[in-house]
């Protein structure tokens, strides 16, 4: 289907009853070339980028619940590439390309919006912390700007400039950052991997994973037997169990990120603000929320919702960041499951079952990965080989200890992320 | 969420640092080898249900505590001074 504006105002006009779905549902097939375990976005990117990149159509994705009903609707939308460490940053960088072209590549409108993000510092120790990450950021051929308090107030003049213990010295700018909608990019690549002939079959646990003598045959799931030559597994925030079918055990603790948005209001916030000191950070959707969130609430949880010391801990750093949020009223919040690995960052790696794949750990930043997730999840699955962006996400990197990426230089060790 | 330490009663969890599962309190011989030091630092069963983990009282009496919960309800079944689990 395409979309026009002109489609947009007929249907306005007859009660919005001419509009389609925009992917099939279809009953799962007795076989498939490769089946992808997880519809989240990482999964459905990856469909996507199997069936593009690499013309493997004969796939199916299956989806415990519904499309969009995952991490991938419940996270704050941040979209950015301003990672640190050899690994992430190249990784992100990728994918951040990815973003800048995906409503051209899928047709859809994922109101990808580059509006700037803006990380605060608060002492001349941290300038010079952020002016290295600044320049390792633009090494990598990414933006970034260093600005002093003057530069900040002119982007952000609601800010306490001169709180007694967090005074603003200034941020790094990274104008490419940004946010888009969440649900938006489900959709968009659902529809461009099923117009590409991938089955999207929802409602569809795995309950199983045959493996003879070392090698995947196929999923046992609540719709029957599927048989496959390859396996991949891309569902954070469950990845243990599922893994578990398969007899692995993974360096993974799954953790709660909160969240919280506000009633809408007029724009008022016009970047995405972080002030990593009250591990707090803060945008305006387009509806006119404001959307915010902060640290892990920090002892494992499947809860999918977080206690109350996180969340007065989230308002204390708005409050002390910028005092004119009091005024708005919160409507709601939510928590996310976090796949957290030892070293906060994540892993796309094959597994020692042949032809089982897994793509996991994404930790708090699975959102912005989206696109390159997939599209190094399919290189590794389709070609065998890792892809360039993503090689040094090994999953044998905590046994032998090179390649740990501590982008936060906390130790590498479970309850430090 | 609160905690009930076998020494101070129940607490808020504001009280207690969260050092991860349980399975800390069996370290394995110096000599084991990396694949048993791997698994031991890093992979978890990491359950969505029941699990015991370790936490610190370091706003109370200074115990370690093993602690039976629910990864998925936060209720919080029962407390254990880590030494006696250890022996």
């Amino acid at each position: 289907m395409g979309y026009s504006g002109f489609q947009v105002i007929k249907e306005g006009l007859f009660g919005q009853k001419g509009w389609k779905p925009v992917w099939r549902d279809p009953e799962p097939k007795a076989e498939y070339d490769a089946v992808i375990i997880g519809g989240g976005g990482h999964g459905l990117s990856t469909a996507y980028y199997l069936a593009k990149e690499h013309g493997l159509t004969n796939i199916a994705v299956l989806e415990k619940g519904y499309i969009g009903g995952g991490n991938v609707g419940r996270n704050t939308t941040i979209v950015r590439a301003n990672y640190f460490l050899p690994g992430n940053s190249e990784f992100y960088s990728h994918s951040l390309k990815l973003w800048e072209g995906m409503e051209q590549d899928l047709n859809y409108n994922v109101m990808h919006s580059q509006r700037g993000l803006i990380n605060l510092f608060h002492s001349d120790g941290q300038r010079d912390a952020f002016a290295r990450r600044g320049n390792a950021m633009i090494n990598q051929g990414d933006d970034a700007i260093l600005l002093d308090t003057e530069g900040v107030r002119k982007h952000l003049p609601y800010l306490d400039f001169d709180n007694v213990r967090f005074p603003i010295y200034g941020g790094l700018y990274h104008p490419r950052g940004g946010t888009a909608r969440h649900d938006a990019v489900a959709w968009g690549y659902a529809r461009g991997a099923d117009q590409r002939g991938v089955d999207i079959i929802q409602n569809c646990e795995v309950t199983g994973i045959d493996i003879e003598g070392g090698v995947v045959k196929g999923v046992q799931t609540t719709r029957g037997a599927i048989k496959a030559g390859k396996v991949g597994i891309v569902v954070a925030g469950r990845s243990g169990q599922v893994a578990a079918m398969a007899g692995m055990r993974l360096p993974i603790e799954s953790h709660i990120l909160q969240a919280f948005v506000t009633e809408g209001l007029k724009p008022v916030i016009n970047h995405v603000v972080s002030f990593g000191m009250g591990h707090f950070y803060i945008s305006q959707s387009d509806k006119g929320g404001l959307v915010f969130g902060g640290d892990l609430d920090f002892y494992s949880s499947y809860a999918a919702r977080g206690n109350l010391p996180m969340k007065e801990h989230v308002m204390d750093a708005a409050m002390t960041l910028m005092p004119m949020i009091g005024k708005a009223r919160v409507l709601r919040s939510w928590g996310g499951i976090m796949d957290m690995t030892p070293d906060g960052s994540p892993i796309i790696d094959k597994t020692p079952t042949e032809g089982l794949f897994i793509d996991c750990g994404w930790c708090y930043g699975g959102f912005k990965a989206v696109p390159g997730s997939g599209f190094s999840f399919a290189h590794l699955m389709a070609t065998g080989n890792h892809h360039e962006p993503a090689a040094k996400f090994r999953l044998d990197r905590f046994r032998d200890g090179v390649g740990l990426m501590d982008e936060e230089g906390t130790g590498s060790q479970h309850n430090l992320h | 969420m609160r905690i009930n330490c076998p020494n101070c009663g129940e607490r808020d969890r504001r009280e207690f640092y969260y050092q991860g599962d349980a399975l800390a309190l069996t370290r394995p011989a110096p000599d084991a080898g990396p694949l048993a030091w791997n698994d031991y630092l890093h992979n978890r069963d990491n359950p969505a249900g029941d699990t015991k983990d370790l936490w610190f009282h370091e706003g109370g009496c200074g115990a370690w505590i093993v602690v039976e919960r629910n990864t998925v309800t936060h209720a919080v079944h029962g407390t254990t001074l880590a030494h006696k689990v250890k022996r």
